[in-house]
């Protein structure tokens, strides 16, 4: 036993501080105990509809981790609760989203999980799959353009949104232009209902790199370290001018696509309990809790202090007012006018 | 095709310039007066683009703002999209309007909802360049008109100017908006049509029509192409003492409704004239919103003019011309309507 102890101990921390380490695990807990709670106030009837990010938590704490605040852009999709945790939106925005209040970033406009947030470096999206992938090429682009060096772009996608024209394109273009730029790819294996196996007839999306002549890397997308390693790499590469990178993290889904969603319909409960056995969560805690950076009594502390915090946000964002009606017809163009017929 | 909006012999031969070369005039000025705008398509940089547009501009602004792009127009708009968010002022050059359509998430999905749905926090300033229309044997996929696919859509701006003025005042008030802005330019009149332009910077604001020629029998609205063969056969129609007023509506969202009803209860008679296909057409809106604004000062029942509503323009000569509307046409109709 002691001996393991000892091995852990040297425990590869990807040039971490325990700090960072402990934040890692703070974000992951933090999406979790969200994530949930999206769900359950669906269930309750609160909301009327939740996405879950459940299983995604190693790699969207070791991607934030890789991502310097107030510096690198992030457009996102729709899965990436954690990762938009990790560059600066606050549980209070996410719950603010989920009950579609005023005080929301999009102002009720936009679903769970489309985020915006220009103060933040957080693009907006819509649900349109790898829509947002060119647009994050165009940002890119701007930054090169207007001589700002040492900025990135980080874009994400699922797997499935590598079968869209419009990921091949951005990713064509990136590689053109060798533009600060990484494509993160969280594969969970599926979309929807739509397993890996009918999105493409290879094993790695990273293959796919090899095409448009940039590299491509994998990671264990359930290890936040190893994930942070990664994107290290990636995204300073962009940032000092290397060009793009594709990175591609396998991890698992581990709850239906939506509350909208019932996995049952598509895929076995055997491979589902086999996954969730290699839970990146718990495996984190593990290995933070042998290498003696966190304690039991830490980690009790550190999970009630976030329940407790979403609980806070939770019934803060419920007592918050909807959007006035009143609100509807702003910003559809600059300025206040928005009728098609001019008078 | 000869009409001219300012006729020759009020105009030195020198000031006038074809509508062709009023787009690259626009595009030049916009280019050397702000940094932040550049041009991306197909065949921009080396070639000069296929109508010879932005010939010289390689040399003279460089590749980073004349960005000959990867063969994929969803791209084409959609980084366009992603450089306007970051405050750039793209201009995305769709080759052929006809091409527009692997681009029209990005334009009606995108382009047009960003400022909406980030409540403001993004905009989209950006312009979209094609070119439109037939009567130039372009076939099934170099003719079609587009402005019906994209006008129902809230958020995007369209603008089809048909004169060298109107062209340079409305691409410059485009470049400049904040806002998304699809821009229509007739290919039958990049060098068909001739007019002054005045010296320096100037814009025309989205939005207003302009009275072409004044009129108080009828009132004849129009855009593009026809609004040039509208305006030959209101002026076949004057000398036989028969008088028609022809609006040009030079911008189809926002639409000038002052500009239409000022016209329409002065002449008491509508006809509307385009080459897009009639069904849903512009001409369906404008007629609604007449019907409801204006019914009883009407004389006649609101008339259209339109291209046939078949999937496409034929190659053959003769297909072709049955899809255009000739200036006779028209000129009965107006005659028609004036006679009701």
């Amino acid at each position: 036993m002691a001996k393991t102890v000892t091995a852990r101990a040297a425990l590869d921390r990807g040039g971490l501080t325990d700090d960072q380490l402990i934040a890692m695990l703070w974000n992951m807990l933090l999406q979790r105990q969200l994530d949930n709670r999206g769900f359950q106030l669906n269930r309750q009837g609160k909301i009327p509809f939740a996405l879950g990010s459940e299983g995604h938590e190693a790699l969207q704490a070791g991607a934030a981790m890789a991502f310097a605040r107030g510096v690198d852009i992030l457009v996102p999709y729709y899965r990436d609760l954690g990762l938009v945790l990790g560059v600066g939106i606050t549980p209070l925005d996410l719950l603010t989203n989920m009950f579609a209040r005023e005080a929301d970033l999009s102002g009720g406009r936009q679903f769970p999980n489309h985020y915006t947030a220009r103060d933040r470096g957080v693009v907006s999206i819509s649900s349109i799959i790898a829509a947002h992938c060119t647009h994050a090429a165009g940002i890119a682009y701007a930054l090169t353009y207007t001589g700002e060096s040492g900025r990135a772009v980080l874009c994400t996608t699922g797997e499935g949104s590598t079968s869209q024209g419009e990921w091949h394109e951005a990713i064509n273009f990136s590689a053109i232009h060798k533009l600060p730029i990484v494509f993160l790819v969280e594969n969970n294996g599926w979309a929807i209902s739509t397993p890996q196996s009918a999105q493409m007839a290879i094993r790695d999306v990273a293959d796919k790199a090899s095409g448009y002549g940039l590299p491509g890397m994998i990671c264990d997308g359930t290890d936040p370290v190893a994930t942070y390693r990664t994107m290290k790499v990636a995204m300073e590469r962009a940032r000092s001018g290397g060009g793009p990178t594709l990175v591609e993290a396998k991890c698992y889904r581990f709850l239906s696509h939506s509350t909208d969603d019932d996995d049952r319909v598509y895929r076995d409960r055997e491979t589902l309990a086999e996954q969730r056995a290699d839970d990146p969560l718990p495996k984190y805690e593990r290995v933070l809790l042998e290498a003696g950076i966190i304690d039991d009594a830490g980690l009790t502390a550190m999970k009630a202090d976030v329940l407790k915090q979403t609980n806070t946000a939770t019934d803060e964002a419920e007592a918050l007012p909807y959007p006035s009606v009143d609100d509807m017809t702003t910003h559809v163009y600059a300025g206040a006018a928005y009728e098609p017929w001019l008078e | 095709m000869s009409s001219t909006i300012q006729p020759a012999e009020t105009a030195a031969a020198s000031t006038l310039i074809t509508n062709v070369e009023a787009v690259r005039l626009a595009l030049h000025d916009a280019m050397v007066a702000d940094e932040r705008v550049l041009i991306l398509g197909e065949d921009v940089g080396v070639r000069g683009n296929v109508f010879l547009i932005t010939t010289g501009f390689l040399e003279e602004f460089g590749a980073k703002r004349v960005i000959d792009m990867p063969l994929a127009e969803a791209s084409i708009v959609g980084i366009a999209v992603g450089m306007a968010m970051q405050g750039l002022r793209p201009i995305a050059e769709i080759q052929f309007a006809d091409f527009i359509y692997p681009a029209f998430n990005q334009i009606v999905g995108e382009a047009a909802k960003t400022r909406y749905r980030s409540n403001g926090d993004y905009s989209c300033p950006l312009v979209i360049r094609t070119p439109y229309g037939g009567g130039v044997h372009g076939a099934l996929s170099h003719s079609i008109s587009i402005e019906a696919l994209f006008y129902h859509v809230p958020g995007l701006k369209i603008v089809a100017p048909s004169t060298p003025r109107d062209i340079k005042g409305l691409l410059t008030a485009a470049i400049e908006d904040p806002d998304p802005v699809l821009f229509l330019e007739h290919k039958k009149t990049y060098r068909s049509v001739r007019g002054d332009v005045p010296e320096g910077h100037f814009t025309i604001p989205i939005g207003k029509a302009d009275v072409k020629k004044t009129g108080t029998q009828a009132t004849v609205v129009s855009y593009g192409y026809n609004l040039h063969q509208a305006l030959d056969a209101a002026a076949q129609l004057e000398t036989e003492g028969i008088s028609v007023e022809v609006i040009d509506l030079r911008s189809i969202r926002p639409m000038d409704k002052t500009a239409i009803l000022t016209s329409v209860r002065k002449t008491r008679k509508l006809l509307i004239i385009h080459e897009d296909n009639k069904f849903g057409g512009i001409g369906a809106e404008i007629s609604a919103m007449v019907s409801e604004e204006a019914l009883f000062d009407l004389d006649a029942p609101i008339r259209r003019l339109c291209g046939p509503d078949v999937p496409a323009m034929g190659y053959a000569q003769p297909l072709e011309e049955a899809f255009m509307i000739s200036t006779e046409r028209m000129r009965a109709a107006m005659q028609e309507l004036v006679q009701f």
